[in-house]
């Protein structure tokens, strides 16, 4: 069974995020980047098809600042392949991401028809368009995204997967999705593992990332970004002040007018 | 930008979701702005369309792939729809019976979506929104120009449509849909029953990362016991193993609307905002003074969690003597 | 010399053939197998391979069943063991890192605490997973200026390293500002690093994470590199250890103090400026890395004496019998995992042994202990008994103007 991961960079938000001089887009200089957090679920999902079904992995990134690391750190948890897509930097907006791998993915050598896409459901920085579902109909393949767990029948029948997908209260939905499929991962069956820094940096030494160029960067976004400001969020909440007993106090009173306490 | 303004009618096991009420409002204003029609857009659920009645039209398919959520099944009938009527708007609630659709629609018709809206309106012709990204840290001001636009609404963007009392126009309209899809619902899996339905409390003592560990739980734990309630959490707590799924606020999670929602070391990403706004009291303590929560607290404390509850739980405790 | 083993690339079974090249490794071969190791072990309950076995294991070609148990992870590197052997072997310093090491790359799974602390430890500098812009927002509230070299490389007199805990925790903050307060006390040309500064690295590496480590000191020792400073002062324990035996091996050539260490050296300059009385009974804890490994038992005990109004009392394990606080050797992430192997927290049982001395003050220098103890306060019901301080807190208070009488 072939698998492809797609993972990409967005700005870590342990940082914070400062606006750029012309008021609409992100001080790049400020941003830190990270993998999106449900690509890092997707990855493992797809190493734990590779530990149950015996899948070749590969992971594909668009080239951006740090994604070399990411790719590495994927080869040393288990990934087979990496491959950096180059020559758009900065990368496109997701639309646009979108056509950019749907174009570049059957050139690159030996990887297509996969059976499985995987991909985080969605990004912190999705405004535009939302990637894995977007690529499923690029492709022409199905989609189910906010997914939770993934089955594949190992011995024959290898033409679809079980798909759990997750609805709110706890309850999920069973799927039965024909292959060769996108999913939208929102939560690896188990949390994303460690790899030990020494794998890494002995990744990094022992093996390579492939690289392919991009073609062309896919078409200019149909939306246009006019300001972007800080929302004004601590300015609703009435604020309480003071050290935990004097706040423990006032809270108890608020509460008691309320009957709460 | 001209057309009618389309609201997906979300619905779930029987019942439309308030998001969907929450986007006909925002849509009836967004079709005065246009000066044309709102309408919801029904797929499977067709007894539901009496519940639809602020919108001037229900356009209601009907197909046995439409039972249960099945985003292909959806893209393909919405799709369809689109091209056949040409509305400026479809108004998509983001919640997970509906998320897929924000990914696959846009693509299929090679339409603009604005996604994460947390508020739209009509300017000079154009739609113009408030989009929140990076976890809520950074809003953007986008537009468009170009028919059909789709819109990703988050909760909270306008109060629920009230029941306007009359029943709505219904349009029943045939589906190209095949037999067997591609995508198949086949069974839902609920979570065992026994543990606490966090929807049915009047009191949360929710946890989130700023809880640091397991440990710290019993804290939340504690004032929960003392002021009459149970603890809940976000989505990193639940993901850890830490408490199970049905503790779980948030998009993936329940929706709570509680009289009382205390939220400990919770940052308030819109996915988790989304599913406890509605309480009646909101607290929130976080280091962090910019944290997206304290837009949607009541109150607000700039401090430690850890330092907080218990110093909650003794004065709560103390005040009852 | 370094005292660290190179990792064999694809992990073959550790043997005695392995320890061999390095000094340290003959030395083990010396073992008794007498076990006192095992009965000094503070989690000796749970620990099926203390010393004594791992050596015996390692003579019987049997390491791929030690290195194959997660039952190292409770290994808190406390230095008991190795401060007990009657070999002098250097168990804590050599053998137990390689081993940990082993056992680590080998795990199935990682404790997810500790997975985090660790990858925040790599992506940030501080396994908080606090940003590293924010590691010298503490100078905000200091009572005194502090420099920071980023922005005036200016050569120093001491390069103070403040280490994760105190600059990010909140209570190790007050640390960072009582020691502030008592450097502009005594006069001392100092700076900080501020978001330059990562993780000294000693507890992912006695943890078992040495490629961190090695990350960690790469990048500790370029930076430190830029600047010219007379000595380096760190507030972290472990971080002490780490510069004066890793680091120092590895090229740092500045004279190395820990802050308890450096102001009693200048306590005939310091003591006239304590002048409030604090009027409390405290009990010290010696923090395992300053105390059993590196022998700091009478600094941090003559800077409390030298406090008016404090009244020094011993608990019944002190000094090099001191028992661990449980933070060593990524014990700090590892409390959810001890727990659910039934086990005590080791601060839980230190702070019992504490309030036994009916002290109001629980005095430490390690920056993990503050939180520890606290913590441990509070699950006993202990805190309106006895408070933590870290020793500058104590000595910083008692900095200004006398009572009145």
């Amino acid at each position: 069974m072939n698998v492809l991961v797609l993972m990409k960079m967005v700005p870590d938000i342990v940082e914070e995020l400062e606006i750029g001089a012309d008021g609409r887009s992100l001080d790049l200089d400020a941003v830190r980047p990270i993998v999106s957090e449900r690509d890092d679920h997707a990855l493992e999902q797809a190493l734990l098809l590779k530990e149950r079904n015996a899948a070749t992995v590969t992971v594909l990134a668009l080239e951006a600042p740090e994604v070399d690391e990411v790719l590495f750190t994927a080869l040393a948890k288990g990934a087979d392949r990496a491959v950096k897509v180059t020559g758009l930097e900065p990368a496109p907006a997701t639309a646009a991401a979108a056509a950019v791998l749907a174009a570049v993915l059957p050139k690159v050598p030996n990887l297509m028809p996969v059976d499985l896409v995987l991909a985080g459901c969605q990004a912190i920085d999705d405004l535009d368009g939302v990637l894995a579902p977007s690529l499923a109909e690029r492709l022409g393949i199905p989609y189910l995204g906010i997914v939770t767990g993934v089955t594949v029948e190992a011995a024959g029948g290898g033409d679809t997967a079980s798909v759990l997908k997750e609805f709110a209260g706890g309850t999920r939905g069973r799927y039965t999705v024909c292959l060769p499929a996108v999913l939208g991962v929102q939560a690896a069956e188990k949390p994303p593992r460690y790899v030990p820094v020494a794998k890494v940096r002995a990744a990094m030494k022992a093996r390579t990332l492939e690289e392919i160029p991009a073609g062309d960067g896919g078409a200019a976004p149909l939306v246009e970004v006019t300001a972007m400001t800080k929302p004004e969020a601590a300015g609703k909440a009435e604020m309480l002040e003071g050290d935990p007993g004097a706040v423990a106090a006032k809270l108890v009173e608020i509460l008691a007018a309320r009957g709460l306490a | 930008m001209t057309g009618n303004v389309w609201v997906l009618a979300e619905h779930w096991r029987g019942r439309l979701s308030d998001l969907t009420l929450e986007a006909l409002a925002l849509g009836r204003e967004l079709a005065s702005g246009f000066g044309s029609q709102l309408e919801a857009v029904l797929l499977g659920g067709g007894a539901l369309a009496a519940g639809l009645g602020a919108a001037d039209k229900v356009l209601s398919v009907d197909h046995p792939s439409l039972a249960e959520p099945n985003p292909e099944a959806y893209c393909r009938a919405l799709a369809a729809l689109v091209k056949a009527r040409g509305p400026a708007v479809v108004l998509v609630p983001l919640s997970n019976v509906s998320a897929d659709l924000i990914g696959l629609l846009p693509a299929r018709l090679g339409a603009a979506l604005l996604n994460f809206c947390r508020d739209v309106r009509v300017v000079d012709g154009k739609l113009e929104a408030r989009c929140l990204l990076y976890g809520g840290k950074l809003e953007s001001t986008v537009t468009v120009a170009a028919a059909p636009a789709l819109v990703g609404l988050l909760p909270g963007a306008r109060p629920a449509a009230a029941a306007s009392g009359k029943a709505p126009a219904v349009e029943a309209v045939a589906a190209d849909l095949p037999a067997e899809g591609r995508v198949r619902f086949e069974a839902y899996l609920d979570p065992a029953p026994g543990d606490v339905d966090v929807t049915q409390q009047a009191v949360l003592v929710s946890v989130g990362r700023g809880i640091q560990t397991q440990d710290n739980i019993s804290l939340a734990e504690d004032l929960a016991a003392a002021l009459g309630g149970v603890v809940s959490a976000s989505r990193p707590v639940i993901d850890q193993g830490w408490l199970p799924l049905t503790r779980q606020v948030g998009k993936s999670g329940a929706t709570v609307k509680p009289k009382l929602y205390f939220a400990a070391g919770i940052s308030g990403a819109p996915e988790h905002v989304e599913g406890m706004k509605g309480a009646e009291l909101i607290v929130a303590v976080n280091t962090d003074p910019g944290a997206p929560i304290f837009g949607v607290a009541h109150y607000g404390i700039v401090a430690d969690a850890l330092e907080v509850l218990p110093a909650l739980t003794e004065a709560v405790k103390a005040r009852k003597g | 010399m370094s005292l660290t083993m190179p990792v064999p690339a694809a992990g073959p079974t550790l043997t005695l053939d392995n320890l061999l090249d390095s000094p340290g490794g003959r030395e083990l071969q010396t073992c008794i197998q007498c076990g006192i190791c095992a009965g000094t072990c503070p989690y000796g309950d749970a620990m099926d391979y203390p010393p004594r076995r791992i050596i015996g294991m390692l003579r019987a070609g049997l390491a791929e069943e030690v290195l194959a148990s997660d039952s190292l992870l409770f290994c808190v590197t406390c230095y008991s063991c190795m401060a007990k052997c009657p070999r002098g072997l250097r168990l804590t310093e050599v053998l137990l890192p390689l081993v940990k090491e082993q056992v680590f790359g080998r795990l199935p799974e990682v404790p997810a605490e500790l997975q985090k602390a660790l990858e925040n430890t790599h992506r940030y500098g501080n396994p908080l997973g606090e940003s590293p812009r924010k590691r010298s927002a503490w100078t905000a509230g200091s009572p005194v200026p502090v420099r920071v070299l980023a922005t005036d490389s200016r050569p120093v007199d001491v390069l103070w390293f403040t280490e994760c805990y105190t600059a990010y925790h909140p209570r190790g903050q007050d640390t960072c500002r009582a020691t502030a307060k008592l450097f502009g006390a005594l006069g001392v040309d100092f700076a900080i690093l501020g978001h330059e500064e990562k993780c000294a690295g000693e507890c992912a590496r006695l943890a078992g994470e040495t490629g961190l480590f090695e990350a960690l000191t790469d990048a500790n020792l370029k930076v430190l590199g830029k600047y010219e400073y007379a000595r380096l002062v760190t507030s972290g324990a472990h971080a002490y250890d780490a510069f004066t035996h890793e680091y120092r091996a590895l090229g740092l050539d500045q004279p190395v103090e820990h802050t308890t260490g450096f102001f009693a050296k200048r306590l005939e300059r310091l003591k006239p400026l304590l002048t409030r009385k604090l009027g409390v009974t405290v009990t010290y804890h010696d923090s395992c890395a300053l105390g059993r490994h590196n022998g700091m038992y009478d600094e941090p005990r003559a800077l409390l004496a030298a406090i008016p109004g404090v009244k020094l009392v011993e608990m019944a394990h002190n000094r090099v019998n001191a028992t661990c606080c449980g933070g060593g050797g990524g014990g700090m992430w590892l409390d959810t995992f001890f727990k659910a192997r039934g086990q005590e927290r080791l601060a839980d049982r230190r702070v019992k042994e504490a309030v036994a001395t009916g002290a109001d003050v629980l005095a430490v220098s390690c920056p993990y202990e503050v939180s520890r103890f606290e913590d441990s306060l509070k699950v006993l019901g202990y805190e309106k008994r006895m408070v933590v301080r870290d020793v500058t807190e104590l000595l910083a208070e008692a900095l200004g103007a006398p009572e009145a009488a």
